[in-house]
């Protein structure tokens, strides 16, 4: 039994987690010339993090997660068009827009079981993306949003073309927002959650207060999803009216399978592994890439188990069993 | 691939110019829809709601009926009417084949399991068709006495719209036939209700669920040859009615064929309405339905007991 809440614990960041961070700071180095790639590999794994949360903490069956996205997609857009470049407060204001959007919708998404909640999230996408389509005169429809002008960073650095002040902006936002949902998890509230996703009924008997906290960690879910949205709107300085779209919440959820869901870092390697795979795969062709999608989602359902992440810890943990082996035997 | 929420985009077929006319044209149209969608659907209410199988892949059977029944008649010269049974047989072949291969290992795991499994077959049946027919819209060229309008107590009803509600009545009666009154209909009713006293009892659960899914996926394929008209076809096929399939279940409950019916010709008529008299709202009435339908009463309309 691993000590629930424990703060030591809690704090502790082991070396293989300082290296991951440590590689990604390097990218500036490391691969200068496809900043703005993994600028959008972060994003991505930063909405596949809030995404970890609700369904692979929460166990909330979703599949509308783009809704929130895409409002804090809009939210950072429309402020900058409309003379607010500055981009921290564009975060902010992106981050609590989502937050009130999740608040409002949890309490339709908690009451359900799964297939009401995936039905509830599916709509409450669709209603958006029909919103953001009908109000072409504010969104710009399918043209997008276009004339975002962003300020300076920090007043300091501006947004080049090579991307990297972009890199260094995703790479800060989402290491700190990775260690406020990681000491989360860890804490007595992350523990609970987890108790619900398994076996909700148990929970509500202990006295555990089981929709109040769903509807917290939604709304905590859709903040990051809107400020993983309000990054992609500020460094690329465009938004489509494809951040609402189904597929988009399709892919997260896809992203967060590859790599494993319930266990932090599965949204970050799942977002990287399928970043990659989609710019290999459709400079090939863009049909055989939704058809190797499609293949590979069935491969995992049916064989790997866990993800990305989880065959790792089941490799490590043969490769330690064989390790030992040897050792026993003389 | 970017699916268009927009769903079917239906033609009102009353050119009349009253309000009546113009009111009985969208009813009529409505109610010919909705058929379409309860022929689709009413597999799905099958899998999803009985056996409680969350099968977003649902719309790739009707798109593969669609397909053939269009292949058919372009390349090999096959009669609409001749074609349709085709689409049946191959939609349920393929159900049955996947069921073996696939479905079949998914129902005792999670949910998300599910989904992930259907949304990867959504997927590369889109990428399939896309590569083998190409991103466009198939037309389908209908047989002389199905296509053009008759005149109907002073309005102009269009044939094919009047041939669909007929085919989807005579559907509906023969399913409820084989459903309350046969041995096999009694068999899946039990399988439903409890598989464990069903299985001790002699019946072969397994067996019963794989045909009644089968019919299921057959029923879709028709309804996708049957809607190439209405609902047009093309890859995006399944993703972009996916929604009305699940709320036809989700709103119509299982424990009837009415629920789903009523359900399904509910949506039919709110959606073409609402896209006649106010189009500046577009598919926003349907999502905003389905929302609060599911609140309001998330066992859907027609409960069970």
């Amino acid at each position: 039994m691993i000590a629930v809440g424990d703060p030591s614990r809690a704090a502790r960041f082991p070396w293989e987690e300082g290296v991951f961070w440590l590689v990604l700071a390097a990218g500036f180095w490391l691969w200068p010339k496809h900043l703005a790639l993994a600028g959008h590999v972060l994003i991505a794994g930063l909405f596949a993090l809030s995404y970890d949360l609700i369904l692979g903490y929460a166990g909330i069956l979703s599949l509308g997660h783009a809704a929130y996205f895409g409002l804090g997609a809009y939210t950072a857009g429309l402020l900058a068009q409309h003379g607010w470049g500055e981009p921290l407060s564009g975060l902010l204001a992106a981050g609590c827009c989502a937050a009130l959007a999740g608040f409002l919708t949890s309490f339709l998404v908690v009451r359900g079981q799964d297939l009401t909640r995936l039905m509830v999230t599916t709509a409450i996408g669709l209603l958006l993306f029909e919103l953001a389509n009908r109000l072409s005169s504010v969104t710009g429809g399918v043209d997008g949003l276009l004339g975002i002008e962003m300020a300076p960073l920090l007043g300091a650095f501006r947004f080049d073309i090579y991307g990297r002040t972009a890199y260094g902006y995703c790479l800060a936002v989402t290491f700190v927002l990775f260690l406020c949902v990681r000491r989360l998890v860890r804490s007595p509230f992350g523990w609970s959650l987890r108790g619900m996703r398994d076996n909700p009924g148990r929970m509500l008997a202990l006295g555990y207060p089981v929709p109040h906290r769903l509807i917290a960690v939604y709304s905590v879910s859709a903040a990051i999803a809107g400020i993983a949205g309000a990054l992609l709107a500020q460094t690329t300085q465009f938004v489509s009216i494809d951040v609402f779209s189904f597929n988009r919440s399709a892919e997260v959820m896809v992203m967060l399978i590859v790599g494993g869901a319930g266990v932090l870092y599965g949204g970050l390697v799942g977002a990287a592994v399928f970043t990659l795979a989609y710019h290999y795969l459709s400079s090939l062709n863009p049909v055989y890439w939704q058809f190797w999608l499609g293949a590979f989602l069935i491969a995992i359902v049916l064989f790997g188990r866990g993800g990305v992440l989880g065959a790792c810890v089941r490799i490590s943990r043969m490769w330690r069993e064989r390790r030992r082996e040897p050792a026993a035997q003389p | 691939m970017r699916a268009t929420w927009g769903g079917c985009e239906p033609v009102p077929a009353a050119s009349g110019t009253s309000m009546i006319a113009s009111l009985l044209g969208v009813l009529f149209d409505g109610l010919a829809y909705g058929m379409l969608l309860f022929l689709i659907s009413v597999g799905l209410s099958v899998t999803l709601g009985l056996m409680n199988f969350v099968n977003l892949a649902h719309g790739a059977f009707g798109m593969l009926g669609g397909y053939l029944c269009a292949l058919a008649m372009a390349r090999w010269n096959v009669p609409f009417l001749a074609a349709l049974p085709a689409a049946f047989a191959a939609a349920a072949l393929a159900g049955l084949l996947l069921e073996r291969l696939l479905y079949r290992r998914f129902y005792r795991r999670s949910h998300l399991d599910q989904v992930l499994l259907t949304i990867g077959l959504t997927f590369m049946s889109i990428a399939a068709a896309t590569f083998l027919f190409g991103p466009q819209q198939q037309a389908l060229r209908l047989p002389e006495s199905l296509s053009g309008q008759f005149n109907a107590l002073g309005v102009d009803l269009n044939t094919y719209r009047m041939f669909l509600l007929a085919v989807g009545l005579v559907l509906t009666a023969a399913l409820t036939l084989v459903l309350e009154r046969t041995r096999f209909g009694a068999a899946v009713r039990a399988a439903v209700d409890n598989p464990r006293v069903a299985e001790a009892l002699g019946i072969r659960v397994g067996l019963v669920f794989q045909i009644a899914f089968a019919a299921g996926c057959g029923l879709a394929g028709l309804g996708g040859a049957l809607g190439v008209e209405v609902l047009g076809l093309d890859p995006v096929f399944p993703l972009k009615y996916m929604v009305y399939f699940l709320l036809v279940v989700a709103v119509g409950g299982t424990s009837t064929l009415k629920g789903p019916l009523y359900a399904a010709l509910l949506l039919g008529v709110a959606d073409v309405a609402g896209k006649y008299y106010i189009p500046q709202v577009g598919a926003f009435i349907i999502y905003a339905m389905m929302v609060i339908l599911l609140i309001v009463r998330p066992q859907g309309l027609v409960s069970r007991s």
